[in-house]
């Protein structure tokens, strides 16, 4: 039985509540909400909250200028295509841990684990050198890769959490009723697995857009994503505010919108299943 | 119980996966590591050998071997000390915030309150804004020392503004990256919270247990688990902070260890020592994972 709760204690909560939230949201309102001003009226001091001429021009002149749809769209190929490979890999993977599991499965699922251990820089040199030999530098099959790599022990972890919640009797069922391995995957797991992998390849696409190591060191115009064309506002145009909030609006916008229905895998996915 | 032939088909099925792992982690630590004993550096690739003495050894591309040479040169180096200090407050100030930030938020969001779905949603957004761009509005728009927000609200208090990039720039850098990192310690703890058993809540509650009890017996126990993922993700991301540093342009002052072996390598071209440095980074996190790992495995075992 649930205690009923005082009113004038929730008020208060929900009062203290909404200020901190509102705090924290604060530089991403701000953002969004320079991003319609004129640049005189976006460094203007005392500064304006709402009451500023609303314009558009901003988002207009940054297309203009920087191209955004050919970053934009090399994020998209970086996330999906990085997403879509890594799957690849990991639903067999996954599935093998899960159902199929060796003696030392326990062991390879630490062992990748630590390959999350391993600091990007150590890996920086070499592979910035082995990209430049074979013209890998600014490309997408090459940004790709590496996507795909970083967070693949991140992609089998969450998977093999969501296979191991299929119960292992229902496979047996169905095999004892004479089914083939090739049809107990396709018409008894693959049915169950899809919510998983949905959640997992949500969380990954998220975690591709916003990657900025690997991105800023090996792409440079070509393959350049969202978190170069950012970047590329540090000097000196970061000193117009107001376009530098239309950038940055229209980056972070899409994986806002992905990224509060992901929250719930979010958790799952990168506490490696810890947390649910 | 897996069939022989499921089990051999499960051998097939991971084999891909260890493979590619395998390989990615193995084949640029070893060429790391034998870049790291070359005197090899890509702007005067000849240049660089003149300066040692007779006697100097050759590998097959006629690079000039140096020995420790490269590890002398970046653990002397005073940008070392300051970078793996910088490293270290970085993580331990960013984990400190956002482990105790994080409990009180998730605590005070475990409340009833009006409009939870959308306090969560408002709290969790800045783990979802590229670095890239959460540093670039911070430098610019909030930590301006002339039109920025902070320096506005410092002169309407009365105090002279902060110029942060300029005077605080470890600090500045701080802040950016736990304003990324808070809300994904609150989201962990916040989910951990609302699966406390609703059974275990009630009868602490029919027994007279105080808040007070009810929090130090029931609630830290049960947030050890999710705190301890927190540190262990949090400090595996942290310690590779790279962009929030190399947009805002901080370098040095406040740069850690991925920012200083970065410079070595792509800015002064120097292959040998940037590849010292990567190993003496690398050596660093494995210390750190070491501690980290077996603290996870006690932790996490049940």
């Amino acid at each position: 039985m649930a205690r009923a709760v005082s009113t004038r204690r929730r008020v208060f909560m929900s009062v203290l509540a909404w200020s901190v939230a509102l705090l924290i949201f604060f530089p991403i309102l701000w953002t969004i909400l320079t991003s319609f001003k004129t640049e005189g009226e976006a460094i203007a001091l005392p500064p304006k909250f709402l009451f500023f001429d609303w314009t558009l021009e901003n988002y207009a002149i940054v297309q203009e200028r920087s191209d955004y749809f050919t970053f934009a769209m090399n994020s998209v190929i970086i996330a999906v295509g990085s997403t879509a490979l890594a799957m690849l890999f990991a639903i067999p993977a996954a599935w093998s841990l899960a159902f199929a599991p060796g003696k030392r499965a326990k062991d390879l699922l630490m062992w990748m684990l630590s390959t999350k251990m391993m600091p990007p820089v150590g890996a920086l040199i070499p592979l910035f050198l082995i990209f430049r030999d074979l013209s890998l530098l600014d490309t997408h099959l090459g940004i790709v890769i590496v996507a795909m790599l970083i967070n693949l022990p991140i992609i089998i972890w969450m998977l093999y959490t969501y296979f191991k919640e299929i119960p292992g009797e229902i496979l047996e069922a169905a095999r004892m009723d004479g089914a083939s391995i090739g049809k107990e995957l396709l018409f008894v797991l693959a049915p169950m697995a899809i919510p998983g992998i949905a959640s997992t390849v949500l969380l990954n696409v998220i975690l591709a857009w916003n990657e900025a190591f690997w991105t800023l060191a090996l792409t440079t115009k070509d393959a350049a994503p969202l978190t170069q064309f950012i970047a590329s506002y540090s000097a000196p145009e970061g000193l117009f505010w107001a376009k530098l909030s239309a950038a940055s609006t229209m980056a972070i916008a899409p994986i806002l919108i992905l990224g509060w229905f992901a929250q719930k895998q979010l958790v799952r996915g990168l506490t490696f299943g810890a947390v649910k | 119980m897996a069939t022989q032939q499921t089990r051999m088909l499960g051998k097939i099925a991971v084999a891909p996966s260890v493979i590619v792992l395998f390989m990615w982690m193995i084949v640029p630590l070893v060429m790391t590591i034998y870049f790291s004993f070359l005197r090899y550096n890509l702007i005067q690739p000849n240049a660089a050998c003149s300066l040692m003495t007779p006697g100097v050894m050759f590998d097959e591309a006629s690079r000039c071997i140096a020995g420790f040479g490269n590890y002398k040169f970046f653990l002397t180096d005073p940008e070392f000390f300051k970078a793996a200090l910088n490293s270290l407050a970085i993580v331990g100030s960013v984990l400190l915030i956002s482990i105790v930030g994080g409990t009180l938020l998730a605590l005070l969001l475990d409340q009833a309150i009006y409009g939870q779905g959308i306090v969560r949603i408002l709290i969790i957004a800045p783990f979802f804004v590229m670095p890239t761009v959460s540093a670039l509005v911070w430098k610019n728009m909030f930590m301006n020392p002339v039109s920025g927000l902070l320096a506005w609200v410092q002169k309407s208090l009365g105090f002279a503004p902060l110029d942060w990039f300029a005077h605080a720039p470890l600090t500045a850098v701080i802040i950016i990256v736990a304003w990324q990192w808070l809300p994904f310690a609150t989201l962990i703890i916040l989910t951990s919270l609302q699966s406390l058993d609703e059974e275990q809540k009630e009868a602490s509650q029919m027994d007279g247990a105080t808040p007070w009890a009810y929090f130090a017996y029931i609630i830290v126990p049960h947030l050890l688990r999710p705190v301890t993922v927190v540190v262990l993700i949090e400090t595996i991301f942290l310690l590779n902070v790279f962009a929030e540093i190399y947009v805002t342009g901080t370098g040095g002052p406040a740069g850690n260890m991925p920012f200083l072996v970065y410079q070595y390598g792509m800015i002064k071209s120097n292959i040998g020592g940037a590849s010292a440095g990567a190993i003496i980074a690398v050596i660093l996190a494995n210390i750190v994972a070491f501690f980290l790992m077996r603290m996870i495995g006690k932790n996490l075992e049940n």
